[in-house]
């Protein structure tokens, strides 16, 4: 039982996250505005952060947790200096 | 049972992630798909970091999600509002259907007083 857990699962949470990944490309494709598009890479730098859990618990090794912090926090400055370069002030404001 | 804990709160959260993608998609709005997908997709992606930590034990990979989730719960909320504001001032309307905009009096008045 523990053994079809550790084995099946995890693959098939890698792929529905991957269709939610699919579904934020085509929001960065279609969506009309720069805004939107900036909300969907933020997104999808979230399910990567998932994506990167899923990769520790199928290999059983940690270091992917470390990939995992790095694309938050790279996730969360890209958006911060999107945000200011749309409202159009300085970074000190 | 600690494994069986994790899975299932694994499986919880990568039904928020779809649910906050399809909302990024199905939404009219840019506030509308900002809602959507920002709240479901940090409690999805914070649940299944604390499902990874039930399912590896205390250990590096368990503690090292712990601190991710942490930090995903601290910075979306503020990335979410930081975004909401520079689409107001970048000059993004909103949907027809939205009834009240208290964000636009407000910015009035400050450009005035300025």
């Amino acid at each position: 039982m523990i053994f079809q857990l550790t084995s099946f699962w995890p693959y098939m949470f890698m792929l529905v996250l991957l269709f939610s990944g699919f579904l934020c490309l085509y929001r960065i494709a279609k969506g009309p505005t720069v805004p939107d598009r900036t909300v969907a890479i933020d997104i999808l730098g979230t399910l990567m952060v998932g994506f990167c859990a899923m990769l520790t618990l199928i290999k059983g090794q940690s270091f992917y947790m470390n990939i995992a912090i790095t694309w938050a926090l790279l996730s969360f400055i890209g958006t911060i200096a999107l945000a200011k370069y749309l409202e159009g002030r300085d970074f000190d404001d | 049972m600690t494994e069986t804990i994790g899975y299932i709160s694994i499986t919880i959260g990568v039904l928020f992630d779809l649910l906050g993608c399809v909302g990024l998609v199905r939404l009219p709005d840019i506030y509308n798909r900002l809602q959507a997908a920002t709240k479901c997709v940090t409690l999805g992606t914070c649940m299944i970091l604390i499902g990874v930590l039930f399912v590896m034990g205390v250990g590096s990979a368990g503690m090292r999600a712990l601190i991710c989730a942490l930090f995903i719960l601290l910075t979306s909320p503020v990335a979410a509002h930081i975004l909401a504001r520079a689409a107001h001032r970048y000059g993004i309307r909103l949907w027809d259907g939205s009834v009240v905009d208290e964000y636009a009096k407000v910015h009035r008045k400050q450009q005035s007083s300025e």
